[in-house]
């Protein structure tokens, strides 16, 4: 019944899944009856950019980062600013922006990860904080407080992406490439090297991992998905304002990981998925919203501890298996 | 430079309630080795039943009381109530919990004590006293001298007292200190509550200074985080030093640079020193460099 663990098999697996959902996805502005209900399917895409990232370095590597809303801004930023204050056209400020979170990320990883324990906690909680700083205090540049407007939308191959209809095909490739590129990562070399490193820096390093550049890697990864989510963010909302990227969003994004199943590749999509419809299912209970967001995650915490995927991942396995057996007895029947 | 030693005074006495914030995340780090997210929501809560108690004309040492005892009530039935009920409390997962505790927390107190920023009367008046030019409001001289008292408390209670001890032989080995017969969950219930108390204190004392809101709890906790990082991390004289250290430079860099980017200048500071200095300024070598 049990064949031995390929990482090759895995990948192929969670690609070829990864390919039916997204599909699957195309449907979405089919079925969403107006442009709101559109834009929380783009939402949720870039909201799977965050939780996705975050979930490999915080699931995978076993490291907190508290400024993932820090790199979100940055990327909002940065694209932004390039787009709105200096002409720069918005592709080129999306790909300005993937590169200097990812740059900045290298920057913070190189000191704070040569240390175990809390520590890139701690410095990515007070870039986190700078960065907020410089976003409400840069008035000339940012905006200020009033945020920054008028970012202009994304025009590619000669195609305006203004409108959600339009936009939610961006977002979507992006989440779909997020996915992708993650089932790769992981069952490739450095991917499962980042698993030992996670399971036992000691035994990892005695087989020759080098348990530094593995984390460094992972951190990388997830501030440029989190700054390619600021960027697509900030040219479909036209708009950006500091308190979206402050360190209590940081913390929100760390709970929906845990949320969503951390460590399990499928867990972000989840995560993803309450991050964006709880605000709008709450919005009824007004004054209480809070209350009950808190309550919900302490009972998802001590009753599904390994977040929502691991409660649902494992039925989904049993109904793709019995699919498979039922495929197979049809093939084999004369 | 006629405002330098206003400027660090200022400081001290910032300093000094960030400091009681950082003794708090401190207790909590020792016992369960996690980041307790609602400590800053204690002290915001501190604030706001000490100023609920003064409206409802109590005396204001009995609404300090009434504060510093609700909110350990609520420390201690976050722990009992909820964190017992986890299989594995492991540092990732209380951290999370903790995170759920305090928005909580926060909620609740806005849907009983309102949204309204809540004040209270500063304990020796607001009169400001001038002292060979040095204008000081007596809140600060109240702050220094509680968070003073309450560190002194703190180490005799860590280093003299049986249960203090009982609580840093669970800390550094739970399973021996269960065998010499000292419960581990009662030390950490105890932690709960102590942490508790010296933030629901540390808000009643700033209070006079500053007002506090429902949402006055982050900031203040991520500034104690920060602090008790600077010192440390489970270091009590760590928390004095990184409280008042971060008091002082986010007053200087208000006061010398700008006070727009003064947040800015003092975690660019705390950065620069957890890179140079991974301990914390006071910290012993716990932490390996790999």
């Amino acid at each position: 019944m049990s064949q031995a663990f390929s990482p090759a098999k895995q990948c192929e697996r969670r690609l070829a899944t990864v390919a039916v959902l997204w599909i699957a996805f195309l449907a979405w502005p089919l079925l969403a009856g107006n442009d709101y209900v559109l834009s929380l399917g783009v939402y949720f895409f870039i909201n799977l950019l965050l939780i996705g990232g975050l979930n490999l370095l915080m699931g995978f590597g076993g490291q907190i980062s508290l400024c993932q809303a820090g790199f979100f801004g940055l990327g909002a930023y940065v694209s932004g600013v390039l787009s709105v204050r200096a002409g720069w056209p918005p592709h080129a400020g999306v790909a300005a922006a993937l590169i200097l979170s990812t740059v900045s990320a290298l920057a913070i990883g190189l000191p704070a990860l040569r240390l175990r324990g809390n520590y890139l906690a701690m410095a990515t909680l007070g870039f986190n904080a700078i960065l907020t700083v410089l976003f409400t205090e840069l008035v000339g540049l940012t905006g200020g407080p009033n945020g920054l407007s008028g970012i202009p939308p994304i025009i590619l191959a000669g195609v305006d992406f203004g409108s959600p209809q339009r936009f939610y095909y961006l977002a979507w490739a992006a989440g779909g490439l997020c996915m992708a590129l993650l089932a790769v990562f992981l069952s490739s070399r450095a991917g499962r090297a980042l698993r030992a490193v996670a399971a036992s820096e000691v035994a990892a390093a005695s087989m020759g991992i080098n348990a530094f550049n593995a984390k460094l890697l992972a951190f990388m990864f997830s501030a440029g998905a989190a700054g390619l989510a600021g960027a697509l963010y900030a040219h479909f909302n036209q708009y950006a304002s500091p308190e979206t990227f402050n360190f209590s969003a940081s913390v929100l994004i760390v709970v929906m990981v845990a949320l969503g199943g951390w460590g399990q590749y499928w867990g972000p999509i989840f995560g993803a998925a309450v991050f964006t419809a709880v605000p709008e299912l709450l919005h009824k209970f007004q004054d209480a919203e809070l209350l009950v967001f808190g309550a919900g995650m302490i009972v998802v915490l001590l009753f599904l501890p390994q977040g929502i995927a691991g409660c649902v991942a494992p039925i989904a396995t049993r109904i793709a298996a019995g699919m498979t057996l039922l495929a197979r007895t049809r093939a084999t029947r004369p | 430079m006629g405002q330098l030693p206003n400027l660090l005074l200022a400081g001290l006495s910032t300093g000094s309630v960030y400091a009681l914030v950082a003794l708090g995340f401190n207790v909590i780090f020792k016992s369960t080795g996690a980041i307790n997210f609602a400590q800053g929501e204690w002290v915001m809560m501190g604030g706001m039943v000490a100023a609920a108690g003064h409206a409802a004309q109590w005396p204001l040492g009995l609404a300090v009381l009434l504060a510093v005892v609700t909110v350990m009530v609520t420390g201690i039935l976050s722990e009992r109530v909820i964190l017992r009920q986890l299989a594995r409390p492991g540092p990732l997962v209380v951290t999370l919990v903790m995170i759920a505790i305090a928005i909580c927390t926060k909620s609740l107190v806005m849907l009983v004590l309102g949204k309204n920023p809540a004040s209270l009367p500063g304990f020796s008046g607001s009169t400001p006293i001038d002292w060979g030019g040095l204008r000081i409001h007596p809140q600060t001289l109240w702050i220094i001298g509680i968070t003073c008292l309450v560190m002194v408390g703190a180490h005799a209670f860590f280093e003299r007292s049986i249960l203090g001890r009982a609580m840093r032989a669970v800390a550094a080995q739970p399973e021996a200190a269960a065998l010499c017969g000292i419960d581990p969950r009662m030390a950490m219930a105890l932690a709960f509550a102590l942490a508790a108390a010296t933030g629901a204190l540390a808000g009643a004392i700033i209070t006079p200074l500053t007002l506090t809101s429902f949402d006055y709890g982050t900031v203040l906790g991520f500034k104690g985080f920060s602090a008790a990082m600077l010192g440390g991390m489970g270091s009590l004289p760590g928390a004095l030093v990184g409280g008042i250290l971060l008091g002082s430079l986010e007053s200087l860099a208000g006061g010398l640079i700008s006070s727009h980017f003064k947040d800015a200048v003092a975690f660019l500071a705390l950065l620069l020193t957890l890179f140079l200095r991974p301990a914390g300024v006071l910290g012993k070598g716990e932490v390996e460099r790999v």
